[in-house]
Order: structure tokens, then C-alpha cells, then sequence
């Protein structure tokens, strides 16, 4: 869907973007996450065609990226906003056309999102006169009126209540059913975990890991198993700084260059074994170890 | 190009459909006959319940005799300067003149006392009659009848007639000129002050609202900046047509009832007061050619040029500004450029341009696009040779295309800037980027 080659933007004497690189498939939803400042707006705004690269190529669908593209691209950014003294049926209205939609197909589309999400009754209302929450709807709304191929949406969930957030993250799966290509970012790892099927991180201008959730967990375990025992055959080694529990002893053990397998026989020897499980980090504990790291480089 | 007109359409829309828009709109006409009803009103009554001022007047020459008007009589009397200071103390008399003994070649020391300031027709109207006793009086001393003089006084008026190159006519008027360079002059630069700061405040709020991300992903800057410069373009002119309209209709019909109610002489005056003095009584003839003489198409056709031009030269300017700064209050330092040409030009058609159409510096300031679409306009119904006219107008052109691409860098870099406070230096680098 989304193929990006060799990207590079620098403003002045700060890189923002470095060599980036990012291939994202059809029908998923794609988490791009780093922290604030590496480049993840820099990247967005250039898919929007709001600023030009300096280097680099972007092909969707297999066609270099063109003005033409911007009917199919949906963009929900970090920081919106709608005109306050309008309608909320103008407002959608105009942002629709702007999407090179029809009059005629824009306010029956309107009519219903409107409809579905029960908001009927605002189409008269002005946007200062809604809550935060009612205008964050208005607004999403706005951004897939014209059922764009690929939707781009920057910290999405910012601004909503829990119940109005669930309401977002189903139509976001929603519209994954029906082969809309999402490219999500944010700052929040549970929704990450629990939306993305692919993430790309990116960290001082660079990706640094990509792949599907599963391929960057098991690349990034580190290899420690969560253990306890009962009814000891001998005292531990006092290294492993187990913790007594009513006759269960709990710690964890680092393989070191062993199989998981000669780590339980290991074990066995040891004791009755009642639990033992490779410890599976985070998203977030990734996430986190990650920006640690370079940052220390 | 669509997308521009989508642009246009919601500009224009959301500016002419809100309530302080047609409230300005229709207001405003119905103050300007309103004041000019009132006036006339306030003239019209002032005539008819004034009571007669009585003034003094004490000759020591015994030779002056000064006529009673409407409004002040004059009593003669043998009275000391001291008896009759105390009748204007007391409230008796209006006010008092002192002729003391006087030499007719120089007359020196005729004062005026009053309880309060004389006004200015008084002050002339003594002046006069004073003036033409003591002439009289010299015509006669030097054995002339000044009733033979009178008879002999003609009235001499100068048709002015501007040649044009093609060997044309035209009469024509400083007066009516005069009156014409000021409205339009005035006209277009609160045209560019009033909408140019609309513009910038449009595109403040889409800047500091967060709309202009959304809108940038949607269509180029440049587009976003064009549609909302010609939207309220038209936002501008639709007013305008609405008070031209309005206010024609209006005041023809307020003066119409109104002048009616008027004593003739009343009417003469306030017409003769309208035209100032360089147009003598009862000529309406010649107001009427002058007003002929004048080419109105060029007129109109200039007047409509130079007022979109003036106004898209600094809209695109003003739209610059806004999207450099995060809040109007910060706006102030980038205004100074902006301003300071806009008040020369103002400044300009009073000082040089109205009083001297022809001279060099009327000529420079209608030629520099920054200040043509007023200055240029002063000069305009006192007829401008053609090459000139040609030279300002294609200036104002490419300075409306310079300061749109100007604008434009700033714009499309500004627009998603935040949280800085830009400095000149600033804005040139963004100038000077290329993408």
C-alpha cells in the first residue's frame, strides 16, 4: 500500500528524518511510534504532501505520490481544530468538498455518519457551542468522510472520554474490515497492543525496529524465565534472591547460552516446578529500552 | 482551482452571513443621510428661533454705517467705550465694536468686545462691511462715485479645458476634481486597512485554531491564502455596492423631503457652503459640464482597478503577518512596514496629490505600487496622461504578483509554525527556503 524508500528531511542543521525506510501493507493497522521530536510529524506531514522531502521516494498503490493522492488520504493530525462559528454540518460539508468529494455524495455521507453516531441533532449547532469530546467526533468524522484508502491518525484517542475512545477505536477496526489501510500514531502502548497489527520506531531521525507485534516482542525478549517452585530438594543459590511465599519460591532466571529446555531440567532437579514462563516484554518496555539505549550511544 | 473556489465560497459565506455584517451594511448608509438630516434640521430650526444679536457700535469717525443682517443689528450711539463695555457686562447688548478715530489708508485698532468668543461669521461679516465702507469712502476721496464702479464690476469667470492628446475637449473643474481624488482616495485606503485586517485575522484563527493542518493536507497554502484574500474581496465589494445603493437612494430622498421645508436663501447657502468658494453662486450649469466633462468610464474603471489592486497588494501582505504570529497582539511589530507606505500614500493625497496633481512628487507616489491605489486616484478626474496611467497600473500589477509570491513563502512556512515568535530575520530565512 504504503511503500516509503531512502526518506530524508533536514530543517536547517536538524535532521528530522534519516534514510527512513517503511513498507506498510494493505488492510492493517500500523503503529508509528517514537518519542516526541524523532521525526513522526515530519514523516506525516510529507505522506500528506504538507511539506516536500529532500531526498527519497513515496509510492502508494505502486504510483509515486501525487496531488492526485489527496482524495484518498484521510489525516486526523496531533493538533486540530475546526471553525469555532461554524455549523457542524457546513463545517463537514466543507471539509469533505475539500476532499474533492460532490456536493450531493458529501451530505448524504454526513447524513450518515451523523445518523450512526447519533449526532443528528447537532447538525445545526455551532462547533463552540459542543464539548470538547462532541467536537473531537465532529472532527474524526470529517477525516473519513470521503472513506480515504489510507487514514492517517496522530495521537487519536487525545481529547476523548474512555466511553467516547471505545467508540473511536471500533470504528477504527471498522474500517480495517473494509480494507482501509491505517497508519496510527501515538504515544499510547495499551492502544498499540491492542490495535496494531505492525509498528515502525522511530527515534532521532532513524527507524529503529519494525516488523509485526509479535516479531518485535520475540526480537526483543530478553531471555528470562519466571519461575516457582515447591518442595525444594536443597537451599537456592542465594543469587537468585528468591522470594518465600507459604512453601512456593519465587525468581527469575536469565537463560545464559542455555535452551529453555536444559533450564527446566535444570530445574526439576531442584524442586517440584509449579510455574515456568519466558517473561514477554511490553510494547512500552520496548519502547522504552529502545530510546534508553540510542540515547546513550 | 476548485478547491480555490471552495475556499472563496466558505470565505465569503461565513463573513456575509453573519449579523455584524449586515448590521454594519445597513447601519452605516442610514448614518450618513441621518447626520445630514440632523444638520439641516438643526439649520433649518437655528433660523427660525434665533433672536436678534444687538451689537454696539461705537464710531468715533462717525462715518460707518453697518447693515442689520437676520441675525445681528447694529445700534449707533454717542456712548463711551466704558458705558457701552458695561451694557455687554450687563447682558444688553450682544457685543460691542469699537471704531476709534481712524487713518483711512491705514485703518488700525477697530476691536470687537463680546461676552464670548465671536464666531467666525461675525468676525467676516464686520470685516467686510468695514472694509467696503472704508474702500467707498477712498473710491470717493479720490473723486470716484463708487456707484459708477459698481455699475462698471463684472462678473469675469474662467472656464477651465483640458486638451487631450486626440485634439478633445473638456471642461473642467478643481472643485469637482477635488471632490472626486478625496471619496475615491479615501475610499480605498479604508477598503485596505478595514479588509486587510479581516484577512489577517482570518488567517490567525485558522493558525491558532489548528484548522490550517487540516486545510494544508487538503489543498496547497498558496490556494488557502488566494481563496481567502478573494473571498473577502468580495466580501468588500458587496458591501460597497450595498452602501453606494443605499446611500444614493437614501440621500436623495432625505434631502429631497428636507429641502423642501427650507427657506430658498437657506438652501442657496448650504449648496454655495457645499461647493466651497471656488464655484460662484447660481452655476449649477457649469457643475453640470465639469461633472459631463469627466470621462467616467475611465473613472469608474480606474476606481474599481486600483481598489481590488490596492487591496490585493496588502492583503496579500496582511495574510503574510498573520500567518507569521500566533495572536494578534503579536502582529504589531510586522504592521510597521505595512502601515507606514499606506499612511504616506493618505498623507500624500492631501498634501501633494489634491493640491498639485501635475507635480513631481504627485506623480512618483501615483507610479510606486505601494502607494498608487491612493495617490493615483487623486489624480485621476484631473485627467493623467495615458503612458502614466499605463506605468502605474502595470507597477501595481507586478507589486500585487511580488507580494503575493513575498507572502506566500511566509505564508505556507508560518502557517505551521508555533510557539516561536518570529523576528524579520526569521522571516526572510523562511523567504529565502525553497521548499
Amino acid at each position: 500500500m504504503l511503500e516509503i524508500k531512502q526518506l530524508n528531511k533536514t530543517y536547517g542543521k536538524n535532521r528530522a528524518l534519516t534514510d527512513v525506510d517503511l513498507h506498510v501493507p494493505k488492510g492493517v493497522i500500523f503503529g508509528l511510534l517514537g518519542p516526541n521530536g524523532a521525526g513522526k510529524s515530519t514523516l506525516i506531514r510529507i505522506i500528506n504532501q504538507i511539506i516536500d522531502a529532500d531526498s527519497g521516494e513515496i509510492h502508494i498503490n505502486g504510483k509515486k505520490l501525487a496531488p492526485d493522492h489527496i482524495s484518498q488520504i484521510g489525516y486526523l493530525p496531533e493538533e486540530r481544530g475546526l471553525y469555532k462559528k461554524m455549523k457542524v454540518w457546513d463545517q463537514m460539508l466543507y471539509f469533505a468538498q475539500l476532499k474533492g468529494m460532490s456536493k450531493a455524495e458529501s451530505k448524504s455521507r454526513i447524513n450518515a455518519w451523523l445518523g450512526k453516531m447519533d449526532m443528528l441533532s447537532w447538525r445545526e449547532k455551532k462547533v463552540e457551542d459542543l464539548s470538547k469530546g462532541m467536537a473531537q467526533k465532529v472532527q474524526f468524522i470529517s477525516t473519513i468522510l470521503h472513506e480515504p484508502a489510507l487514514l492517517i491518525l496522530d495521537e487519536p484517542f487525545s481529547g476523548f472520554d474512555p466511553v467516547n475512545a471505545e467508540i473511536i477505536k471500533d470504528e477504527i477496526l471498522e474500517l480495517k474490515e473494509k480494507g482501509t489501510t491505517v497508519i496510527l500514531s501515538t504515544h499510547r502502548m495499551e492502544s498499540v497492543e491492542l490495535l496494531c497489527d505492525q509498528v515502525a520506531m522511530i527515534n532521532k531521525s532513524r527507524k529503529i525496529l519494525d516488523g509485526s507485534i509479535r516479531e518485535v516482542k520475540s526480537s526483543y525478549r530478553p531471555n528470562i524465565f519466571h519461575v516457582t517452585l515447591e518442595d525444594l530438594q536443597a537451599p537456592l543459590p542465594s543469587a537468585w534472591k528468591a522470594v518465600e511465599d507459604g512453601g512456593l519460591w519465587h525468581f527469575s532466571l536469565a537463560l545464559d547460552g542455555k535452551t529453555p529446555n536444559e533450564l527446566l531440567a535444570e530445574l526439576m532437579q531442584m524442586g517440584q516446578v509449579a510455574r515456568f514462563q519466558e517473561k514477554i516484554p511490553s510494547m512500552e518496555e520496548i519502547f522504552i529500552h529502545q530510546v534508553k539505549n540510542r540515547d546513550y550511544e | 482551482m476548485n478547491k480555490i473556489w471552495l475556499v472563496i465560497q466558505r470565505e465569503y459565506l461565513s463573513r456575509v452571513k453573519k449579523k455584524s455584517f449586515l448590521l454594519a451594511t445597513l447601519l452605516t448608509p442610514l448614518i450618513f443621510p441621518a447626520i445630514m438630516g440632523i444638520f439641516i434640521w438643526i439649520a433649518v430650526e437655528e433660523k427660525e428661533n434665533q433672536s436678534l444679536r444687538i451689537i454696539e457700535v461705537v464710531d468715533e469717525n462717525n462715518l460707518f454705517f453697518m447693515e442689520s443682517s437676520d441675525q445681528y443689528a447694529f445700534s449707533f450711539s454717542d456712548r463711551s467705550v466704558e458705558e457701552a463695555k458695561e451694557l455687554v457686562q450687563k447682558g444688553d447688548r450682544y457685543g460691542f465694536l469699537l471704531i476709534p478715530k481712524i487713518d483711512l489708508e491705514d485703518p488700525q485698532g477697530i476691536t470687537y468686545y463680546g461676552e464670548e468668543n465671536p464666531n467666525m461669521n461675525l468676525i467676516s461679516y464686520l470685516e467686510s462691511s468695514l472694509r467696503k465702507k472704508i474702500e467707498d469712502q477712498r473710491l470717493y476721496d479720490s473723486g470716484i462715485d463708487p456707484q459708477i464702479l459698481s455699475e462698471i464690476r463684472t462678473s469675469v469667470d474662467v472656464t477651465a479645458i483640458t486638451l487631450d492628446e486626440e485634439g478633445g475637449e473638456r471642461v473642467s473643474d478643481a472643485t469637482v476634481n477635488y471632490a472626486i481624488g478625496f471619496l475615491a482616495g479615501i475610499l480605498i485606503y479604508m477598503f485596505i486597512f478595514i479588509y486587510g485586517n479581516q484577512i489577517m485575522q482570518g488567517v490567525i484563527e485558522e493558525k491558532s485554531s489548528r484548522i490550517v493542518e487540516i486545510l494544508v493536507s487538503s489543498l496547497k497554502p498558496f490556494q488557502l491564502m488566494m481563496g481567502k484574500i478573494v473571498g473577502i474581496a468580495g466580501v468588500g465589494l458587496t458591501q460597497l455596492l450595498i452602501w453606494i445603493v443605499l446611500i444614493g437612494t437614501l440621500t436623495t430622498v432625505v434631502t429631497g423631503f428636507l429641502g423642501m421645508q427650507m427657506p430658498q436663501q437657506q438652501a442657496m447657502e448650504m449648496a454655495q457652503a457645499d461647493m466651497g468658494e471656488a464655484v460662484p453662486n447660481g452655476e449649477l450649469g457649469e457643475i453640470l459640464a465639469v461633472i459631463q466633462g469627466i470621462d467616467f468610464v475611465t473613472l469608474v474603471g480606474a476606481f474599481v482597478f486600483y481598489f481590488l489592486g490596492g487591496y490585493l497588494l496588502y492583503g496579500a501582505l496582511f495574510a503574510g503577518i498573520g500567518s507569521a504570529v500566533d495572536a494578534p497582539s503579536d502582529a504589531q511589530q510586522f504592521m510597521l512596514p505595512v502601515t507606514i507606505p499606506l499612511i504616506v500614500a493618505y498623507m500624500g493625497l492631501f498634501v501633494f496629490v489634491l493640491q498639485d496633481p501635475n507635480s513631481t512628487t504627485s506623480f512618483w507616489l501615483s507610479i510606486v505600487p505601494l502607494t498608487s491605489p491612493i495617490a493615483m486616484m487623486g489624480r485621476i478626474s484631473y485627467g493623467v496622461p495615458f503612458w502614466e496611467l499605463l506605468l502605474s497600473m502595470g507597477l501595481l500589477v507586478l507589486g500585487f504578483l511580488a507580494t503575493t509570491w513575498l507572502a506566500g513563502k511566509i505564508y505556507r512556512i508560518g502557517i505551521l509554525m508555533h510557539g516561536t515568535k518570529p523576528s524579520y530575520k526569521t522571516l526572510w530565512k523562511w523567504i529565502k527556503t525553497s521548499n
